[in-house]
């Protein structure tokens, strides 16, 4: 028996947090990959701590519903989780490349497969490009458009910059955006200057934050400039100095998040057979660009 | 009804390693069987004899087909939670060690005296309920007229205990659980799973036995897993001091709460008025809080999340010093002021009328007091004199 374990901060004051986690691991659980599916939290419960004694299957996949490594990926989930053993050279990276650490956990007698958070997955850089074709729903978005790929920026965590640059560097590769800058709201290159950074007059603006809340909803949009004041909303696409900005929420809640789960599972060891596949389809069937045989007006 | 000729060849089959299942034994040697219930013996049977054995002793054989076949999962939480669901003995159950002892009616761990099959039998034909903080579980035959062992469980409020069915929603997604224990019946967000505030309205009825506990899950997370330690003897309790100390981060400082503010604290979030979670904690190994630790059915093994982050607030507050105020208040107004305080703590500000001006805490009251002490500021008007 295998089970995955989905990892998130959740909050104790807006319930809308955990949103995301449970949907995504309500599409894991579809697949039928793992015998249990479970969601845990730091703020809400199942805790971190409880999460693995509730699970009857011995082998376990841990992937950390998070943005970056650092405090909550190398310090506070392995701890919770009680990984013997743990330390964060297990995952050998440098910021952007944790794969997974196998450990024992003491309390239960369990194997942890602890996997690196899903913000740094290769695949999490097509989920910012679904994002994209979602907020432009355009399947073929790219050529005259630019994107930003917007984080917070350094704060306590120097690592949660090299994720944005990571899968903004590898979306610049691809050629698919006439342009990609990573923006921030806490360090330069701001995303309050967004028009500055591109010379496309659309500009696609996914945030790479797991959940939307107060900086995705509040901050950023007004920043930007595309409104006044947050409670008023915000038009898609909205005009700012000459640019029209497509702004997105989230990228954690695009339905393709499920799939990255997978793969960090699957990367770990898990056997999730033809899984992804599902879910793949599954997200593009949601996103309306897979054109699908024989579905007619009203179906 | 006869005993499905599967079952027979089941039990034939599993003979020659010895079958013994609540109350029911079944052996092989030699090509010879032998049946034993509480109340019967057969011996030297062929497997002819041996099926109309069982056929005399149906209710054994279903029990166990339910039991061993359905449900399986030996050992595990799943599986004693299902048990004690419908008073049957729980195999691991370790009466004696778990730590509070066994505790019953609304606080039941395991049953001192659990029912044997002919009387769980006749007790599943109305269904039996059983109570897991604010849910009522009930366990029935799928079919009453003719029971063939198969069980189902239905779930809802205490509350709603004596509702109709159809008043209240059904369900029969587990999933729909985390939905229902989001927010409590004014649309609060409910922050803490077991505060005694979900709810009512709701059933879930027809679940399977895996569909309960993963109902049950939802709506207590983790309750069912550190219920069944308990049983056994095995609940790892982290006291107050192991939890805080390996707090980092901006909670790093929530081992400096001092030792009473603890007590306080566990008054103040741990009592049955406010989590349905006994609380096993103290303040650490040896040194036991004052406060007591609650009725519940499931143990609570380290503060949660949720006290964490109080005792942070707490840790930070505690740190000031005291000083001496001069303020003026009349005897009413220092007793209007207790009782605004209590009003708050015990979540009664919304249960008082608009027009009793009688209770401290009426909202005019509150009203008229800060008129008339508070300054331009919106302050209390009090002076340190202890500089
Ligand atoms: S720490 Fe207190 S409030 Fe939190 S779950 Fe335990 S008993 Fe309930």
């Amino acid at each position: 028996m295998q089970a995955l374990v989905v990892a998130a901060h959740g909050s104790h004051l807006n319930p809308d947090a955990s949103d995301p986690t449970y949907a995504h691991a309500d599409t894991v659980r579809e697949t039928g990959a793992f015998d249990e599916v479970r969601e845990a939290f730091w703020k809400e419960e199942p805790h971190f701590r409880e999460v693995i004694r509730t699970l009857e299957a011995d082998e376990v996949f841990v992937v950390p519903l998070f943005i970056s490594e650092g405090y909550f990926t190398e310090q506070v989930i392995p701890r919770e989780l009680r990984l013997e053993d743990w330390d964060p050279e297990r995952w050998n990276s440098d910021g952007t490349d944790a794969s997974q650490a196998t450990l024992e956990a003491t309390d239960v007698g369990k194997t942890i497969h602890y996997c690196g958070p899903v913000g740094t997955h290769d695949a999490m850089t097509d989920v910012i490009v679904q994002r994209a074709e979602t907020a432009m729903a355009d399947p073929d978005v790219g050529e005259g458009v630019g994107l930003a790929v917007v984080g917070h920026g350094t704060e306590r965590n120097e690592n949660s910059a090299k994720a944005i640059e990571y899968h903004t560097e590898r979306i610049r590769q691809r050629d698919r955006f006439d342009e990609a800058e990573a923006l921030f709201m806490d360090e330069e290159p701001e995303v309050d200057d967004v028009t500055d950074y591109f010379e496309s007059e659309d500009i696609v603006v996914v945030p790479l934050f797991i959940a939307d809340g107060y900086h995705t909803q509040e901050d950023i949009p007004e920043d930007m400039g595309l409104t006044e004041d947050y409670r008023l909303g915000w038009d898609v696409p909205a005009e700012v100095d000459g640019h029209r900005i497509w702004y997105t929420g989230a990228v954690g809640t695009e339905d393709l998040m499920a799939d990255v789960l997978l793969e960090r599972a699957a990367d770990a060891g898990a056997d999730i057979g033809d899984a992804r596949e599902a879910v793949r389809e599954l997200a593009a069937s949601v996103a309306g660009t897979e054109p699908s045989a024989g579905a007619g007006a009203g179906d | 009804m006869t005993v499905a000729t599967e079952d027979c060849e089941r039990l034939a089959d599993r003979a020659s390693s010895g079958v013994a299942f609540d109350g029911l034994r079944v052996e092989e040697t030699d090509g010879e069987f032998t049946l034993e219930t509480p109340d019967n013996e057969w011996t030297g049977l062929d497997e002819d004899d041996l099926e109309d054995a069982l056929a005399a002793c149906e209710e054994y054989v279903t029990n166990w087909r339910y039991w061993q076949e359905t449900v399986g999962g030996e050992g595990t939480a799943r599986r004693a939670f299902l048990r004690w669901c419908e008073h049957a003995p729980i195999a691991d159950a370790d009466l004696g060690a778990a730590p509070s002892g066994p505790r019953n009616d609304l606080g039941e761990a395991a049953d001192p005296n659990p029912l044997a099959v002919p009387e769980r039998y006749d007790a599943l034909r109305d269904g039996i309920d059983r109570r897991w903080g604010q849910l009522c579980i009930t366990t029935r035959f799928v079919d009453v007229a003719n029971p063939d062992g198969e069980r189902v469980y239905d779930l809802w409020h205490v509350d709603d205990a004596e509702s109709d069915l159809a008043d209240l929603a059904v369900h029969d997604d587990p999933r729909d659980a985390r939905e229902l224990a989001t927010y409590d019946a004014d649309g609060r967000y409910r922050p803490l799973k077991t505060a005694p505030t979900l709810p009512g309205g709701w059933a879930f009825t027809g679940l399977s036995g895996d569909e309960l506990v993963e109902t049950v899950e939802f709506f207590y997370p983790a309750t069912v897993a550190n219920w069944h330690r308990e049983l056994r003897g095995n609940l790892d309790v982290d006291h107050w001091l192991e939890t805080a100390e390996r707090q980092t981060g901006i909670y790093d400082v929530i081992d400096e709460l001092p030792r009473e503010a603890v007590d306080w604290m566990a008054d103040a979030c741990c009592v049955d008025s406010q989590c349905l979670r006994r609380r096993e904690w103290q303040y650490e190994e040896g040194d036991d809080l004052d406060t007591d630790g609650g009725d519940g059915p499931f143990p609570c093994r380290e503060p949660c999340s949720l006290v964490v982050a109080a005792a942070r607030k707490w840790a930070i507050l505690e740190s000031e010093d005291e000083h001496t105020y001069e303020l003026e208040l009349t005897t009413s107004e220092l007793n209007q002021l207790e009782e605004l305080i209590d009003a708050v703590a015990e979540g009664r500000v919304d249960e008082i009328r608009e027009a009793d001006v009688n209770d401290g805490a009426n909202r005019y009251r509150a009203r008229y007091l800060r008129a008339k002490r508070f300054d331009e500021d919106g302050e209390l008007e009090a002076t340190r004199v202890d500089d």
